[in-house]
């Protein structure tokens, strides 16, 4: 992991637009605008705030199954990669990471869906891996039964792998449209996959041309073990959830010798932790907010996983402070109680003292996603030539 | 023209395709992939009042002589997503998208196109086609897995499965009452279950119905089994007939097999894909497709056209010169290309013909694929053309037609200044959006739930009346 506080260095936000916010009651909030929650324009309005407040990425999850909720929960989710797609135009710079899930998925389909984000936002699509995990799922699908958790991210660990290759079957400058010899492409730059694993076999080529990214980064989040496996394995962003700095500090030792036993290089892998986030204009404000959600769901509605924190802006701005002086983690994905109220707080109160204490860019650090996290445009695998001719 | 035309005409945007039509050898030609395409083409296609604009696919690299064909345009963004971010950059344009019934699920396929319909305020639409090659199929976990006889219960089984899903939940089902805490209320959603030869699947649908209803429904087979399809399921019939009298046949043919269904003559849309070919007069527009023409067939494209009916290697002949003397392999002839749609089978006939052709006009090889791939076009001023698409229309060759521009992103934009405004003045074709959504446009209705209203809070103990 690159610790980025480190040196003094601002740390990666990405923030979570998925709902009226991870609150099951939030859509009931004044101001929330449940109404709107499956329209284009409301996730354009939260992106853009996220984006005028230089937070750097934007995540939507994604499921094939309806939420198990009664009458008085949110029930319904657009597509997210779809989602993030009509968002790219409307956004210049943030980061646009859907959830895109690998159990009943075509890898080809995912490749170039994935692809075609980074095409229509000129480079700032991302990708966070996922299974679907229930019987509910697979019987909306009806081709098989139920696998292990083993096997799910078994699974997804070679559907990353054939997507990445899938990413690189087209080298750059593939198309010469050469009029000489009337070729468009130059085939010995479009390479086959032959991919045989276990779960599919892709043989390949795309039929989208790599991408402005070349390789979209891929963002894994560490549930369980298994799917720390897999971000260990091909992941570029691993997300945790640790509900003390001591659990992180455990968390990131153990991703640095995970990283280190598969030869990848601990510094090109960022580690972000999630944090559940109420903001109010006071801490008394944040707290009467919070009751009245929880008196307002249903009994056991919602316990945060991991790190959580409920007040005025300036504690989480405190916290995210002491987080980055211990030096475990290399960032956030903060996912908002309510929306669009808490992200509007963040971006209004806590964007600009996160600027101040240099925890947060002032400006985006490049024009790609990978340009925010200090990733190069990687080399293609498949390419024997080098640009300016041959190797 | 005294008479008041009796109908309207429809005209939808193809983005120029991954074939030997589009030109990427001109210098005007741009990005087939960049973004910035896309949009060029779609704000134009908007700007000339358009149906829809429409993406092809493709899943599988073609392939001629056991190697990736490098002579066409190749390469291509996914479509829903293309249309996803085009839905940022217009506002009233359809969007559709072709996508395959033999490599996805109805489950994740409806819930993109409900989101797609979502995402545009109701523009969305699916030309459902079927694969069954296993050529494609080795890029997908279950391979060639369909059977070529099946391909029409496969996509009509499909079709059946996807529309179950989108009217598993009522109309308004959200409706996010704070007071009463009720965000969808039971039994607004109902579960689904679907049993049949290609798909048992059941559970639940996580995506509100779409603002159509269905998205409009394209279906592009032309076989018997196809048409059947079309007039069973189909909102618009994208069709190869774009002549006269073969437009007029195909029109009558499946307007007729409507009533089989129980639908009226209007619900189905018969829109062929149409080449046009402007010009300051006609003496122009035949000498300017004439050029056209001959960079769409270069010489090494000649040849290579040659060989998938001659199913040998001619990589020898010169494309000005004469026709090969030997014969066709008639073994050679299926397998040379792969990935390519073919409509002529007997390799020895069509060789004959060809070479009658070619001996009566005098023509070389490139001459002759230039001459033999000529599909009926609209060539003449902007006004003969526009009057020829009426006089087409209204004599029931077509509802209308789905352009097919041969240069990215500019090929549309000649069209959109010169003949609509006279399909305009002729009183044919829309100066302005009457709706919103693109069954509007088309001026199809839109289904409404079988499930029927959803009750309110107020009502006692939630069930529907």
């Amino acid at each position: 992991m690159s610790t980025n506080c480190d040196d003094g260095r601002p740390l990666h936000f990405g923030i979570s637009i998925d709902g009226a916010g991870r609150h099951p009651a939030a859509w009931r909030e004044a101001g929330a605008r449940a109404a709107q929650l499956f329209t284009a324009e409301r996730a354009i309005d939260l992106a853009r705030l996220a984006e005028q407040a230089r937070f750097g990425f934007v995540t939507l999850d994604d499921s094939f199954l309806l939420q198990p909720v009664g009458a008085g929960g949110v029930r319904g989710q657009l597509d997210a990669l779809l989602t993030m797609a009509r968002i790219a135009p409307a956004t210049e710079r943030i980061g646009l990471v859907p959830t895109v899930t690998t159990t009943h998925t075509e890898p080809f389909h995912v490749s170039k869906n994935v692809a075609t984000l980074d095409f229509v936002s000129l480079g700032r699509a991302g990708w966070l891996v996922d299974v679907s995990t229930t019987e509910a799922e697979a019987h909306h699908f009806g081709r098989r039964p139920l696998a292990t958790p083993e096997d799910l991210y078994a699974e997804a660990a070679e559907a990353i792998d054939v997507v990445s290759r899938l990413w690189d079957s087209w080298e750059d400058g593939a198309v010469i449209r050469d009029i000489a010899t009337g070729r468009y492409i130059d085939r010995s730059r479009v390479h086959y996959t032959d991919f045989e694993g276990r779960f599919f076999s892709v043989r390949g080529p795309s039929i989208t041309p790599r991408s402005p990214q070349g390789q979209p980064l891929v963002f894994v989040a560490a549930v369980n073990d298994h799917a720390l496996e897999v971000g260990l394995d091909r992941a570029d962003v691993i997300i945790v959830d640790a509900a003390t700095i001591g659990e992180a500090a455990r968390l990131r030792d153990r991703i640095r010798d995970g990283l280190h036993g598969n030869g990848r290089d601990p510094s090109a892998v960022s580690v972000l932790v999630r944090i559940d986030v109420l903001i109010g204009a006071t801490d008394a404000e944040a707290g009467e907010t919070l009751a009245r959600l929880d008196g307002a769901a249903a009994p056991g509605g919602f316990v945060p996983a991991g790190l959580a924190y409920v007040g005025a802006a300036v504690g989480f701005v405190d916290l995210v402070e002491e987080w980055a002086g211990a030096g475990v983690v290399d960032g956030f994905v903060v996912q908002p109680s309510t929306l669009p109220a808490t992200l509007e707080r963040l971006a209004a109160d806590a964007a600009p003292q996160l600027q101040a204490r240099g925890l947060l860019r002032r400006e985006y650090a490049g024009a790609t996603l990978r340009d925010q996290f200090g990733l190069a445009r990687p080399a293609n695998r498949y390419a024997t030539t080098v640009a300016g001719g041959p190797s | 023209m005294s008479d008041t035309p009796r109908k309207q005409v429809h005209l939808a945007a193809h983005f120029p395709g991954v074939n030997n039509t589009t030109v990427w050898s001109d210098p005007t030609s741009g990005s087939q992939t960049d973004f910035a395409s896309f949009v060029h083409l779609a704000q134009t296609a908007e700007r000339g009042k358009f149906d829809f604009f429409f993406l092809a696919e493709g899943l599988r690299l073609r392939e001629h002589r056991g190697e990736i064909f490098d002579l066409d345009v190749v390469g291509r963004p996914d479509s829903l997503t293309v249309l996803a971010a085009l839905a940022a950059v217009t506002e009233r344009i359809g969007l559709a998208a072709t996508l395959n019934t033999t490599f996805n699920e109805p489950y994740e396929l409806a819930r993109q196109f409900a989101s797609l319909d979502h995402l545009s305020n109701g523009r969305a639409a699916w030309n459902a086609v079927t694969s069954p090659d296993a050529f494609t199929g080795e890029n997908f976990r279950r391979g060639g897995f369909l059977d070529r006889d099946l391909r029409y219960d496969r996509a009509g089984e499909f079709i059946d499965a996807v529309r179950a899903l989108w009217d598993s939940w009522a109309d308004e089902a959200v409706v996010t009452d704070a007071d009463e805490g009720v965000f969808v209320p039971d039994g607004a959603i109902e579960a689904f279950h679907h049993g049949g030869g290609e798909f048992a699947i059941h559970g639940e649908f996580n995506v509100p119905r779409p603002p159509q209803g269905w998205p409009v429904q394209i279906q592009a087979g032309d076989s018997d089994g196809g048409r059947e399809l079309a007039a069973r399921q189909a909102d618009v019939i994208f069709s190869r007939h774009s002549g006269f009298t073969d437009g007029q046949a195909f029109f009558a043919d499946v307007k007729r097999r409507l009533a089989t269904y129980g639908r009226a003559h209007d619900e189905l849309k018969i829109i062929p894909a149409a080449v046009a070919f402007l010009g300051d007069d006609a003496d122009d527009a035949r000498e300017r497709a004439m050029h056209i023409r001959r960079q769409q067939v270069s010489p090494q494209g000649a040849i290579a056209f040659l060989e998938q009916v001659w199913g040998r290697d001619l990589s020898a002949y010169d494309p000005d010169g004469p026709l090969p003397e030997i014969d066709p392999d008639v073994d050679g002839g299926a397998s040379i290309t792969r990935g390519r749609v073919r409509h002529e089978s007997d390799s020895l006939a069509v060789a004959a013909k060809w070479r009658h052709i070619a001996a009566t006009k005098r023509l070389s090889i490139r001459e002759l694929i230039i001459e033999v791939t000529t599909r009926s076009a609209f060539v003449g001023s902007p006004k003969e053309v526009a009057h020829l698409i009426n006089d087409y229309v209204q004599a029931d060759a077509a509802d209308g037609y789905i352009l097919i521009p041969h240069i990215t992103p500019h090929g549309i934009d000649e069209f959109v200044d010169t003949v609509v405004p006279e399909l305009q003045d002729m009183g044919v074709f829309r100066s302005e959006y009457e709706g919103p959504t693109l069954r509007d446009h088309l001026g199809l209705a839109r289904p409404s739930s079988p499930m029927g209203p959803v009750t309110t809070a107020a009502s006692p103990d939630g069930a529907r009346p």
